[in-house]
């Protein structure tokens, strides 16, 4: 078996060949990952079924469609994406040739997590092979599933010598980190996101980290209660809360809060019948420890669980459960839940709630629901996240237009469709000049004098453009 | 509390005012800073003698004009900028508002360097301020009298809460970087760069950094030798050939060596006198510890023109070495001084080849009159930009992305780069609680036929004008109506 630095070898070779430069080669390679997915629907939904017991509308909604969503936009826009972009100039460089040419930046490092495996490893490649790079691809051990078909069809249809998929733990991550790469994507903790930027920062490996943090979820001013409950619940409990975009806590007054919760108990029955646990749609905990981790945050609440709270470890299994009276100090406010427990936070005024959000991390996002356009407009001037979404969760992901990333805790850099591309590519801005008008750059020489000087200001301003 | 840490609360402090949002708020500190330049270029033009020997002439055109230009450019582009930016929706958000919207980050630490220090330390603060951010503003400790300049000037002009200049060396800078900050951005070198990211790996801070490298400047044997040579004499020796993007080493066949340095030396005496040392245009080496270090590359080469030196002036002539060999000491790190090595090649192909050797550079410069050797140059190499026929310039123009790409740094700035660099595109979906009947395709219970819609509606992007949209629009409540119909009723 190859060891990672011949791995890295490989790639080194033929990304200095210059085979992954040609539009022909990344369409062909993007066409062949689209081939891919279509090929292996089946087997992709049967190993996230085995991970997560991911339902298979998840899996193809999630997993699927949102990477082939991503191929049609790159296959779509590759061309354009690729092709020179001029700029504005001043009078002195008139008659230049001015553009911003992307170009790759040679072997990048793709780090995946367990919870949308597919989705947050392959939508990052596209941008990767897109921008004309080689990629090294490194799946999440812990969804293992995902990870062995990965593994096994990655060299099936995509390049041998451009990419390759890198297998391991911790110890291996560790010992990837230490070789030099262009760029590293990493979409996961914040803990592990600064061992990886330290590792970068010996080389000086520019970085994208997609991390996560507590999405605030505020409920105020006239709101439709069972729209909002539906919109709530479905965003929550989709992958049983395992979303780094999924709203962790909710904000709103006590008479929000007690006509939500009977709304949420209806809609939470609508969607998975009585017996949730039987329903083929809810996932479960990926691991034992996950499963643990989450048991211990709903063990040490001080809040009251109102709806669900039911669990099995062996099934590793955990009701959609809400628990309402939660203080700011609660066990469910230390950290991001990553699972399906809603906390609502009793707060009369909207003024209080988005305070409370200042005093936490920038998280990955922020909702508000209400019907009333100024509560919006509050909640979206007064909070800082990597997106917004009013009235509704999760979906602003699905738009390719958007640039999907964080700021501060929950990370730097953004990517989907265009903004993936931009991600892995190098800006190079390039000025081709001609060899008249020397006269012209005899303003810059010296002797240096007060009247070349007014002159070059005039024919560097951005005003003198006007005039021609 | 250290002095670096009130500075960094109390800036954190004064953005959490708000006072920094409105961008009326933004251009009049930018308005602010205009005057600045126009009132006090005598006092800026003495600091910068003192420190690095330009004119007062020579001040204004390398550093005050850019800076005044790009805050003109701002002035005018700032509203624009800072709006929301609407984007494609699916078809399932075709009435909600989609949209990016720019926001400031925060605090904001610009650490400057000291070859060009109004235009290396002001230049990203424009942005800084732009962006709406609080920013700490650290001038490079070696620039002594602009240091000083700019510690008293800045807050007279501009908001000294929301904009403190903090002053210092190596330990200030570090107090600085143990504090948190939402961005950093830094221009230097790129051993202080690695300290820079690893420090800011703690915060999980976003960087731009803006480094340097051993820029390439490749001549065609075939091009007007005369004219490239004034060129690359202008872009070597400016400055003393201190320049991030300075031509830092001649690569050419050696049937034309003779040829580039009998033309180079010319225009060094059209430039700078018989005698530069006596010259006012002609810069000095920052201080005694560049000077030892320069004077030392010269160990192992030829000096062709030049290698007049004189300590205790920092003075070192324009000097141009030839036949020199990769090996040699003047190539194992960036000159940054007045020496223009001159290796020879003997085919472009060659010097492509001894070019992609070394780290990615800053700027890569080719003269030729054949669009194909640019191109090859061009698509075989790469580096922060790329500039045919002359040196420096592609620097002035606002509308270019100027940053480096490896070794020669992270992130890009200059003009609306710097404002999109310095901000927060936060990605905006504002929808309305109607339409209910709509999403439910997408709620469990799952069924085959409901994913069939899902797959249809919520993945598929749309770009059509507004008659599209409206009949869009009608088919949607359409659709919304039958599936209501369906799985509600």
């Amino acid at each position: 078996m190859e060891s990672q630095s011949q791995v890295l070898e490989r790639l080194r070779t033929a990304f200095e060949s210059r085979v992954t430069i040609p539009e022909k080669f990344r369409r062909t390679q993007l066409t062949n990952l689209m081939s891919m997915i279509k090929d292996n629907e089946e087997q992709i939904v049967n190993a996230l079924h085995k991970d997560l017991t991911k339902p298979k509308f998840e899996a193809i909604l999630s997993e699927v469609e949102i990477v082939m969503n991503e191929l049609h936009c790159a296959l779509s826009n590759l061309t354009s994406w690729m092709q020179p972009e001029y700029v504005s100039k001043n009078l002195a460089t008139k008659l230049d040739e001015c553009f911003v040419r992307r170009e790759p930046l040679g072997v990048v490092l793709i780090i995946g997590p367990w919870n949308y495996p597919m989705q947050l490893l392959i939508v990052p490649l596209i941008g990767a092979i897109a921008a004309g790079n080689c990629v090294v691809i490194k799946p999440s051990e812990v969804s293992a599933a995902t990870d062995n078909l990965i593994t096994e069809l990655i060299p099936k249809y995509l390049s041998k010598d451009c990419y390759a998929v890198v297998r391991g733990g911790a110890k291996e991550t560790q010992a990837l980190l230490k070789n030099r790469f262009d760029h590293i994507f990493y979409t996961g903790s914040q803990a592990v996101a600064r061992v990886v930027l330290q590792a970068a920062a010996v080389h000086l490996t520019p970085v994208t980290l997609e991390l996560g943090g507590k999405c605030p979820c505020l409920i105020y001013g006239r709101v439709n209660a069972t729209a909002a409950a539906h919109r709530l619940v479905w965003s929550k409990f989709f992958n049983a809360g395992q979303s780094c975009v999924a709203p962790d806590y909710v904000l709103c007054s006590k008479a929000t809060c007690d006509a939500l919760v009977p709304a949420l108990r209806q809609v939470l029955e609508d969607f998975y019948g009585s017996d949730i646990q039987k329903s083929p749609d809810m996932s479960r905990i990926v691991t034992p420890k996950h499963w643990t981790r989450l048991m211990g945050l709903l063990n040490r609440t001080k809040g009251k669980v109102v709806v669900g709270g039911e669990h099995d470890e062996k099934d590793r299994y955990i009701a959609p459960t809400v628990v309402v009276d939660v203080a700011e100090d609660d066990a469910l406010m230390e950290e991001e839940i990553f699972g399906p427990i809603l906390p609502i936070l009793t707060i009369e005024s909207l003024e209080e709630s988005i305070k409370l959000t200042k005093t936490k991390e920038k998280p990955l996002a922020f909702y508000v629901f209400s019907d009333e356009s100024s509560v919006v407009k509050k909640v979206l001037e007064n909070s800082s996240s990597g997106g917004f979404c009013s009235n509704d969760g999760i979906v602003h992901m699905a738009l390719p237009g958007l640039p999907f990333g964080g700021v501060g805790n929950s990370g730097f850099g953004h990517y989907h469709g265009h903004w993936g591309f931009e991600a892995f590519s190098h800006q190079r801005a390039v000025m081709l000049r001609g060899w008249a008008l020397e006269k012209l750059n005899a303003l810059r020489y010296p002797p240096y004098s007060d009247e070349k000087l007014s002159w070059l200001r005039w024919t560097t301003s951005p005003k003198s453009c006007s005039i021609m | 509390m250290s002095r670096e840490q009130q500075a960094v609360a109390r800036a954190r402090k004064a953005f959490e005012t708000g006072r920094s949002k409105s961008v009326e708020y933004r251009i009049n500190q930018l308005k602010n800073l205009q005057r600045l330049f126009s009132e006090r270029q005598k006092e800026i033009a003495a600091a910068i003698k003192k420190d690095l020997n330009k004119t007062e002439v020579g001040a204004q055109f390398y550093e005050t004009l850019g800076l005044e230009g790009e805050i003109s450019l701002f002035i005018k582009n700032l509203k624009e900028w800072a709006a929301p930016r609407h984007v494609k929706k699916n078809l399932l958000t075709m009435s909600d508002t989609v949209y990016i919207h720019p926001e400031p980050l925060g605090v904001v630490l610009v650490i400057g360097a000291w070859n060009y220090p109004w235009a290396v330390t002001i230049r990203p603060l424009i942005g800084a301020i732009a962006a709406g951010n609080a920013a700490v503003v650290k001038p490079s400790e070696v620039c002594v009298h602009t240091s000083k300049v700019m510690e008293d000037l800045l807050p007279i002009y501009i908001d000294k809460e929301l904009y403190p200049v903090v002053t210092g060396g190596v330990p200030e800078t570090q107090e600085l970087l143990r504090q948190k900050f939402d961005h950093i951005f830094y221009t230097g070198n790129s051993t202080v760069g690695k300290v820079i990211m690893e420090a800011a790996a703690k915060h999980l801070t976003p960087v731009t950094l803006e480094l340097g490298g051993k820029s390439p400047c490749y001549i065609d044997k075939n091009c007007d030798i005369s004219i490239a040579c004034r060129r690359i004499t202008w872009g070597k020796y400016s400055n003393c050939g201190q320049t991030c993007i300075a031509p830092d080493y001649i690569l050419c066949e050696p049937s034309i060596q003779n040829r580039v340095i009998e033309e180079v030396k010319k225009c060094i005496k059209e430039f700078y006198t018989d005698n530069p040392k006596t010259c006012p245009d002609y810069g000095r080496i920052i201080n005694q510890r560049h000077f030892k270090r320069v004077m030392a590359m010269l160990e192992d080469s030829n000096i062709a023109v030049g290698g007049e030196n004189d300590e205790s002036d920092c003075y070192i002539a324009p000097t141009v070495l030839q036949d020199v060999k990769p090996e040699a000491k003047v190539m194992q790190e960036e000159i940054f001084g007045p020496l223009l090595p001159i290796l020879p090649v003997s085919s472009l192909d060659e010097a492509i080849k001894l070019i992609n050797k070394g780290e990615k550079p800053l700027a890569l410069y080719v003269f030729s009159p054949d669009n194909k050797v640019i191109e090859r140059m061009r698509d075989e190499t790469s580096s922060g930009g790329f500039l045919a026929n002359d040196c420096l310039v592609h620097y002035s123009v606002s509308a270019l992305p100027f940053g480096g790409v490896g070794n020669s740094g992270i992130g890009c700035y200059h003009g609306k780069f710097s404002f999109d660099r310095l901000s927060h595109l936060r990605g905006c979906l504002v929808k309305k609680l109607k339409m209910e009947g709509v999403n439910d395709m997408r709620y469990p219970p799952h069924t085959l036929k409901k994913l069939g819609w899902a797959r249809f509606f919520i993945l598929n992007t749309v770009d059509v004008g507004w008659v599209g949209r409206m009949a869009l629009l009608a088919a949607l409540v359409m659709v919304a109506a039958v599936v209501i119909q369906k799985y509600l009723l």
